[in-house]
């Protein structure tokens, strides 16, 4: 309780924080809204007009605490590039972000975990050092060009897919599904090598520990200490690393989105930043901020059900 | 542990904010190629088709020639058509929306909502005869409270300002009768006829930001944001119907990947094609070439030393080759321009301004000589780093330059940093930009350059242009009004307002199943002109 509300409160200051740094960072940042809006050729006048008409000439702190105030009543604001409210905005591009998220996720999960253990369980065979060998070079690969490649690759060689044919989900979610595999694929191979590098390394030194020596004077076979004693200790930091990730996916996604023309959060977020569309700027970083707060908040629990000497009601 | 998880948490939301702000201040990707803004990039013009050799061989006989996808650079800023000003949205508003008359391809104003107009003698009055049985896409008439409704709040209503420049000028709009119209002006303006392709739009419609309502060939049906704006053809069409039945504009925010995407099958067609893609493109496709109608130029800075003074500009007109840049940055494509004009507007085109300077390194270094300057000097190009055409041209000028002993350091910032510290601020020695025309108007290329233009980001000043222009603006005989023109150019052209370098070339590639591209001396693509290649 203690532990949640010291969360809680922490939270809320931390998301105050990065709101005020984005609203600070947009005002001295060059660029006018109102021009932005009305373009090079609108008159002096009504340009003047109109920036009065969306109160940018109060100070900068009105206007931070007045959008504040309308936020946390979940008024979101309109939108200066399209006149529609963010909420309904991004509402309805949450869902192609999170699929493409959560499908990477999935392939990060399902792909290193066994893949991890595996390596570490014959260490130094062959599967373990052609692993070894791939990851490095599959780490150093950015996801932006292994973006390109599967495109290439997947999508014009083998045509598994049409490049640049986004389906909406609205209308097709089987081919919306299919169109984001790809990509997702891309987003998920750095943090796949990255995570089973990881979970080899810490399976071999947690196996060399004292603990685990006895296990096996116990009489358990290798699988029996594997998975019942080394696997949990661990596995926590590669929790905490898999926590970054998701949050890091949303990052991987700006360029991804890119890169697949996938009309997502980050299109909107990137086009919004060069049309200096405040609202909706404010409105997504804010939404990453939480997302990234609540992974940790939840890795944080599942650290405990992990490892219950973990005590974080400290 | 608490600790550590902060910290963890915190390291995650500065890595957030800061990828924001690295993108924020190093201008992203999709604000390539094309973006809203007016200065830059321009139309199309009637420069004729190139294309590839052979017709398409062999297409799927599953192919659906009803739908057409077009990929546009950028996103659609607004349904309101009076309230959308990217130049990117007008391309594609001009399918929907009609105003009382509307440009054809060879950049005349033809009648569209209405069918007929007579201009009063003294210019100041303009009527119009409403188009016979004209229906609006939700099936009901136009009628002539519509265009009233509709120029009036381009007037600005209830005080506020007009929302565009030109519309201050207009005293009232006055219905006759169930068919007849009038504009009055304040003042004669004989050029008044090309404001008025602003659309009309149904009095009716309570929320034309959300439900856009017009008049032109292709009706809305759906916009998703950065992703496609659908629209389908209008069946009650006053005159010659679409072709295609469904169009999709699809937006291609990855420029690099606009032949992937060609090639793969999800669009169709795109405009403003770089030679390189051009270049990879298979024979499944055609390619259009005309002009962007734009002028690119050095733009000068006539307000700060070196280039007040005019024979320091005038040595630098003599240094750059225009041709020379062609060569390097389009691959010899391109059109010279010698004056604040490009080709398409061919009544008012001067071709003779090119040969003003030709190339001179001896005389460009007399000239500096005289002005002061025998071992030339440092200046800064301030070029917009999303304009790829724009920053390889002042690359070559910078090493054109340097034949005549004047260094040129080239700057790349920003586009909202350009608007801000050149175009509005004037902070600035040189800038390599293309500049458009908003009307098919000579007005809309030249009136920037009258001294105490609110636009005149040149700071050009010259006693001779604003009375040429003031000339040009009152004459309302035609051929008084052109010849004003001209001497507004040549004036330009003789004191070197800037060193005016050539109109881009464009690159349409449309796929061979479909046929019919058509450029126009404005900045729209006619989809209603395209049809099925059969």
């Amino acid at each position: 309780m203690k532990y949640t509300l010291k969360k809680l409160s922490s939270t809320i200051v931390t998301l105050i924080v990065v709101s005020l740094c984005v609203f600070l960072a947009f005002n001295v940042l060059p660029g006018d809204p109102a021009i932005r809006m009305l373009g090079l050729e609108a008159s002096p006048e009504l340009v003047a007009q109109t920036r009065e008409k969306m109160g940018l000439n109060d100070p900068v702190l009105v206007r931070y605490f007045r959008w504040f105030v309308a936020f946390w009543q979940g008024d979101f604001g309109t939108s200066y590039t399209y006149s529609v409210p963010v909420a309904s905005l991004i509402l309805s591009k949450i869902p192609i972000t999170l699929t493409l998220g959560l499908l990477a996720f999935l392939f990060t999960v399902v792909i290193s975990i066994p893949v991890g253990i595996a390596t570490a369980k014959y260490e130094n065979g062959i599967l373990d050092r052609t692993i070894t060998v791939v990851n490095q070079v599959i780490m150093a690969i950015p996801p932006f060009f292994s973006g390109i490649l599967i495109t290439f690759i997947f999508g014009m060689i083998f045509k598994f897919f049409t490049p640049g044919g986004f389906v909406s989900y609205t209308d097709d979610v089987r081919g919306f599904l299919r169109y984001l595999l790809f990509p997702s694929v891309a987003i998920a191979f750095p943090k796949i090598a990255m995570t089973v590098k990881m979970l080899r390394g810490n399976l071999i030194d947690e196996s060399g520990k004292d603990y685990a020596r006895t296990a096996y004077s116990r009489g358990n076979n290798t699988n029996g200490v594997l998975y019942r004693h080394v696997l949990k200790n661990a596995m926590i930091p590669v929790i905490t690393f898999l926590g970054m990730a998701l949050a890091d996916m949303v990052a991987g996604s700006i360029v991804i989105e890119q890169v697949f023309n996938i009309p997502g959060i980050s299109r909107i977020l990137l086009s919004s930043i060069s049309n200096r569309d405040y609202p909706v700027v404010e409105a997504i970083i804010m939404g990453i901020a939480i997302i990234v707060i609540g992974t940790n908040f939840l890795v944080d629990i599942i650290y405990r059900i992990i490892d219950p000497r973990i005590d974080i009601d400290d | 542990m608490m600790k550590k998880k902060i910290g963890r948490t915190g390291s995650a939301l500065l890595m957030v904010v800061l990828t924001t702000l690295t993108v924020a201040l190093s201008g992203c990707s999709s604000d390539k190629a094309g973006d809203s803004a007016k200065v830059e990039t321009g139309a199309e013009t009637g420069t004729d088709t190139v294309t590839s050799t052979e017709t398409a061989a062999s297409t799927e006989t599953t192919d659906d020639l009803s739908k057409l996808t077009v990929g546009i650079p950028q996103d659609i800023d607004g349904l309101d058509p009076h309230n959308s000003t990217g130049a990117g949205t007008r391309e594609v508003f001009y399918n929907i929306f009609e105003g009382l008359v509307k440009a054809d391809s060879d950049g005349n104003l033809n009648p569209a909502v209405a069918s007929e107009y007579t201009i009063s003698e003294d210019s100041k009055v303009y009527t119009f005869t409403l188009r016979d049985g004209i229906k609006f896409h939700d099936g009901s008439d136009v009628t002539v409270e519509d265009i009233k409704y509709s120029l009036e709040r381009n007037m600005g209503v209830d005080g506020s300002e007009p929302l565009i420049k030109a519309y201050g000028k207009i005293d009232s709009v006055n219905v006759l009768d169930d068919s007849h119209v009038e504009v009055v002006l304040k003042d004669a303006d004989s050029d008044f006829l090309t404001q008025l392709t602003v659309a009309i739009i149904p009095a009716a419609n309570e929320h034309p930001e959300t439900t856009p309502i017009g008049t032109g060939p292709y009706k809305y049906v759906s916009n998703s944001p950065q992703e496609n704006f659908v629209v389908t053809r209008f069946d009650d069409y006053w005159g010659e119907k679409a072709y295609i039945k469904d169009v999709v504009f699809k937006i291609e925010a990855n420029m690099d990947a606009i032949v992937l995407d060609l090639e793969g099958g999800s669009i169709d067609m795109m405009a403003r094609v770089t030679p390189t893609q051009v270049a990879q493109l298979s024979d499944k496709f055609e390619v259009y070439e005309g002009t962007m109608n734009l002028v690119q130029a050095l733009y000068l800075n006539n307000a700060v030393k070196p280039f007040d003074d005019v024979k320091v500009r005038q040595a630098l007109c003599y240094a750059v080759n225009p041709q020379e840049i062609m060569d390097f940055v389009s691959e010899g494509a391109g059109t010279e321009v010698g004056s604040a004009m490009f080709p398409a507007f061919s009544k008012y085109y001067m071709p003779e301004l090119n040969d003003t300077y030709n190339t001179d390194v001896d005389k460009a270094k007399a000239l500096l000589a005289e002005a002061g300057y025998p071992n030339g000097f440092e200046f800064t190009i301030t070029v917009p780093s999303n304009y790829g055409q724009h920053v390889d041209t002042a690359q070559v000028i910078s090493e054109e330059l340097k034949a005549i002993g004047v260094t040129a350091n080239i700057q790349e910032i920003e586009w909202n940093s350009w608007v801000s510290d050149v175009y509005s601020g004037r902070e600035y020695e040189a800038t390599v930009v293309g500049i458009d025309a908003s009307t098919l108007s000579a007005s809309a290329l030249l009136s920037r350059y009258v001294s105490d233009n609110g636009k005149n980001f040149v700071n050009f000043n010259s006693a001779d242009f604003d009375a040429a222009y003031a000339n040009a603006s009152a004459a309302t005989d035609d051929a008084e009004k052109t010849k004003y023109y001209k001497e507004c150019e040549t004036i330009l052209s003789q004191e070197a307002a800037s060193v005016y370098i050539q109109d881009l070339p464009e690159f349409v590639v449309l796929n061979k199943k479909f046929t019919g591209y058509v450029f126009y001396p404005l900045y729209v693509q006619d989809i209603a002109k395209i049809r099925p290649a059969q």
